[in-house]
């Protein structure tokens, strides 16, 4: 058995990629600038690892790629859809209509076209409003010239059948080429939020349509007739169909797949992950192998949302950070970020950074000049780095047991060794490549987040109809059967409530199915 | 002062930090003011000292679960209806809405009503602060009924309730809130301009502003963001320190739980424990026992921002300052102990008043 893979991670400085075997053991490895129009990256890295591995293309069965093409889309505002922003929950909600705190030129960036009309449920599933199909109609009409559709009813966490509803008549109207988004698919109880982010997928489906087509493209062109996946922001993959309808779950994919990758690397499954780039160090946790979740509202570009995404710290320390020496000294957050080869003064540049202080202390050897500065510097810029790291590990603990940590990212040779509250500190092979092996050895999954009322169904009955939905997702996804297992389960009951209502969320996961 | 889109996030800041990490999320209030004020234009907020002895004020407020509130949020013209019902029922209009309390969420709901119906809003609460029940306002010991209280949805249901003392009001809007899908508005202690400056509490709406401002403008000055709402408040720091645990549990409706810390900077060394039940309610010393209590207000503060940090999101490893502020004298007589003193919410402690738990700190 063959059963090549390979995974490319797309970062804002670096377009990383790896062969790994089918045993999971890397093959290959390399780290190339990332291109403005990404693909040239992205084919460039390909050739290297392939011609390094000695795999030819009919040898892959894989390739999985992790981008930040939304993110991008969203915080530069470009390429996105107009989108028809339908709420459903007339007469309630009119108090604060859809879009109502975004950054007005990002409103405006999706044509600002909302409606509130009638229907939605209350939250033990009773109808809060009859479904008003003709005004659904007229709204659709009005909405004609929009590229997408973002629907949510109230509660429809509890009862979607609204929303599927409003999605039928949508294609009866404008037919099947129009992307729908509906909002209970995408994000959970807190309508805003959970409105915002379904607004947002809905915008995104033109760019990630894009982005796919593009990645297709390149592997074509390339000879290589492998399966294709993204990876998403829980450390699982999706299909290129299922990323051209879901592209807000890429968000912050990037360092999901740096948590998966480092904790693969180091065989740690549960502990903090620190993925130190070129302008940022990211701080995550690994939750049995996978990136913990955020457990509160997460803006993108400035919008609330409530879909699922990792809990990450991001502090402005990279390997290009500035260091100032002006009354202490100081590293970050300013950085030269992509001039580094031209700035700093290893390469001859004019800026004291970071990766100058390791160059001089002769920890790494790279650029053309050996920086002149003093030991104390380096050991006060040292000593700075690790105090903040350490601040931010411990504020991604539960707990004030000491834990695992795992050092992964370009940078790493930053942190030093002896963080304070670890248990112990990893800097495992391969670590400048995490996310790309994290996104190639990544499975498949399907969640379910839903509100259940124990009055109805008994407790283990309600876990266990989530857990079967759950599997069932994971092997729509393309988990293979044998391999599915439930990796999480949550249970939140939700107070002033009738009803023991309860929140239940729980994810599996599996491997691709060969 | 007037109301406006420019100064309403000063005031939401400012009503978390009054709500004791509890009063439900001003996120949704804030908004929903925003766009009132937007739609109708800014709202008058008055001196009650101002407002004619016999004008009518009748305070709104939302009334339910959290997690409804969030997803169900109002039409936003249930007032509306409130009001007719018990203008019509008292025979008289009204003069001007006002705020039941001054902490969280139900403190800017009042300004998308009053923008709604044209009306000014008091610069005053029955709290001072954020409790849980209806009957828990100064305004119940000042013999203001709560009833005729008028609740109403956003289907156009409503009703005119009325009952034999607030403890029953509490109750009875609490169950046709459940009826109503989990959350309603009501129209409630309607009182004349007498009653609001015998019995409210005055200048909280104000205050909660001018915290708001505080913490807004030191950020950008640089200044320290606390000690600018200890001068506000006439508060004190309790503690400096890192969360090292949090516990909670659901009963009876309520999230009750308990939050560690151990201290830092000038507390290193110490621990203290801080109680809830939605808002926080006892705070305990490792050296020196309770250290502040219901019904004073014990509000926690990010150590960086000053943001205020509201129950639900106490975590480890956050880094905080927990405040201690004087609540109003009226909640310190005996009838206001009885209805919002340790001993109302199962705390076995006596309460003492802030300042002197402070003054025998340094004895």
């Amino acid at each position: 058995m063959t059963n090549y893979r390979i995974g490319i991670d797309v970062g804002g400085t670096n377009t990383d990629a790896v062969v790994m075997d089918g045993d999971d053991n890397l093959r290959a490895k390399t780290k190339t600038p990332t291109t403005k129009d990404i693909t040239t990256g992205i084919l460039s890295a390909l050739d290297v690892v392939l011609d390094d591995s000695g795999v030819s293309e009919d040898e892959l069965d894989y390739v999985m790629l992790g981008t930040t093409h939304a993110t991008n889309a969203i915080t530069e505002r470009r390429g996105l859809n107009e989108v028809g922003v339908i709420r459903i929950g007339a007469p309630a909600t009119r108090s604060i209509r859809p879009l109502l705190e975004w950054p007005d030129d990002l409103a405006e960036a999706i044509g600002n076209n909302v409606a509130i009309l009638d229907g939605g449920h209350e939250f033990d599933g009773r109808l809060l409003n009859d479904l008003d199909e003709e005004q659904v109609r007229a709204q659709i009409r009005e909405f004609a010239d929009v590229d997408a559709f973002a629907v949510t009813s109230v509660f429809s966490p509890v009862r979607d059948d609204h929303e599927t509803r409003v999605a039928e008549l949508i294609r009866e109207e404008v037919g099947d080429d129009v992307p729908i988004s509906v909002s209970n698919e995408i994000g959970s109880v807190g309508l805003l939020e959970r409105e915002n982010a379904t607004a947002l997928n809905a915008a995104l489906t033109s760019v990630a349509s894009e982005a796919a087509n593009a990645f297709v493209d390149a592997m074509d062109e390339r000879g290589i007739g492998a399966n294709l996946y993204f990876g998403q922001n829980d450390g699982t993959l999706m299909s290129v169909d299922y990323a051209i309808r879901y592209p807000i779950f890429t968000v912050a994919s990037g360092p999901s797949n740096s948590v998966r990758g480092a904790a693969y690397l180091s065989q740690v499954e549960n502990g903090i992950i620190v993925d130190v780039g070129g302008t940022t160090t990211d701080v995550g946790a690994v939750t049995e192998g996978f990136p913990r979740e955020s457990s509160v509202a997460v803006e993108i570009g400035e919008v609330k949302t409530n879909f699922r995404m990792p809990d990450i710290i991001a502090i402005g320390i990279g390997g290009g950070s500035i260091v100032s020496t002006d009354g202490g000294v100081t590293v970050g957050p300013q950085s030269v970020g992509y001039k580094l080869t031209e700035e700093a003064r290893c390469f001859g540049g004019e800026t004291l950074t970071a990766t100058d202080l390791e160059v001089a202390a002769g920890t790494i050897d790279i650029g053309s000049v050996t920086p002149d500065v003093g030991v104390e510097t380096v050991e006060a810029a040292r000593e700075y780095v690790r105090e903040c790291v350490e601040r931010e590990v411990d504020r991604m603990k539960t707990s004030a047991d000491p834990v695992p940590v795992v050092i992964v990212g370009g940078g790493s040779i930053l942190v030093p060794d002896d963080i304070g509250g670890a248990s112990e500190v990893y800097k495992p092979d391969h670590y400048e490549v995490a996310n790309a092996v994290g996104v190639a050895i990544a499975q498949v999954s399907g969640e379910v987040d839903r509100i259940y009322s124990l009055d109805e169904m008994d407790r283990e009955e309600a876990i266990q109809h989530a857990k079967d939905e759950a599997t069932e997702n994971a092997l729509a996804a393309g988990a293979d059967a044998d391999s599915v297992d439930i990796v999480d389960v949550e249970e939140v009951p939700l107070s002033y409530l009738p009803g023991n209502a309860v929140r239940i969320k729980v994810k599996a996961a599996g491997a691709l199915d060969h | 002062m007037k109301i406006t889109t420019d100064n309403i996030d000063d005031f939401a800041t400012g009503a978390t930090v009054l709500g004791t990490g509890g009063g439900g999320d001003p996120y949704i209030g804030k908004l929903m003011a925003q766009q009132a004020i937007e739609e109708h234009g800014p709202v008058d907020l008055i001196d009650p000292r101002d407002v004619p002895d016999d004008a009518l004020v009748i305070p709104s407020a939302m009334l339910g679960a959290p997690t409804v509130m969030v997803e169900k949020m109002p039409k936003g013209t249930e007032a509306l209806a409130a009001f007719e019902a018990l203008e019509t029922h008292l025979g008289q209009e009204a003069y001007a809405t006002m705020s039941i309390e001054a902490g969280g969420l139900n403190s800017t709901v009042p300004i998308a009503v009053a923008a709604a119906l044209g009306i000014p809003l008091v610069d005053a609460d029955g709290m001072g602060r954020a409790f849980p029940e209806v009957q828990m306002v100064t305004l119940t010991m000042g013999g203001v009924s709560a009833t005729p209280m008028s609740i109403a949805d956003e289907k156009g249901n409503s009703l005119l309730v009325n009952t034999v003392s607030n403890e029953y009001a509490e109750a009875f809007a609490r169950v046709t809130s459940i009826e109503m899908g989990g959350a309603c508005m009501i129209g409630t202690y309607a009182l004349s301009g007498a009653e609001v400056r015998e019995h409210a509490i005055l200048d909280s709406m104000s205050l909660a502003h001018n915290i708001g401002e505080a913490i807004r403008t030191a950020k950008h000055r640089s200044r320290d963001p606390v000690e600018a709402v200890l001068d506000l408040t006439d508060g004190y720091e309790l503690f400096t320190g890192k969360i090292t645990d949090v516990e909670r549990r659901t009963e009876g409706g309520f999230t009750v739980g308990e939050a560690t810390l151990d201290g830092i900077d000038n507390c290193e060394g110490r621990r203290f424990t801080l109680e809830f039940q939605n808002e926080n309610l006892v705070a305990c010393d490792s050296e020196r026992g309770v250290v502040a209590s219901t019904p004073d207000l014990i509000t926690v503060l990010d150590a960086e921002t000053g943001d205020p940090v509201t129950t639900e999101r106490l975590a480890y490893g956050h880094r905080v300052q927990v405040i201690g502020m004087p609540c109003s004298p009226k909640w310190r007589t005996d009838e206001g102990l009885d209805l919002v003193g340790p001993a109302y919410f199962d705390y076995s402690i006596d309460y003492e008043p802030l300042e002197t738990l402070q003054q025998s700190k340094h004895d």
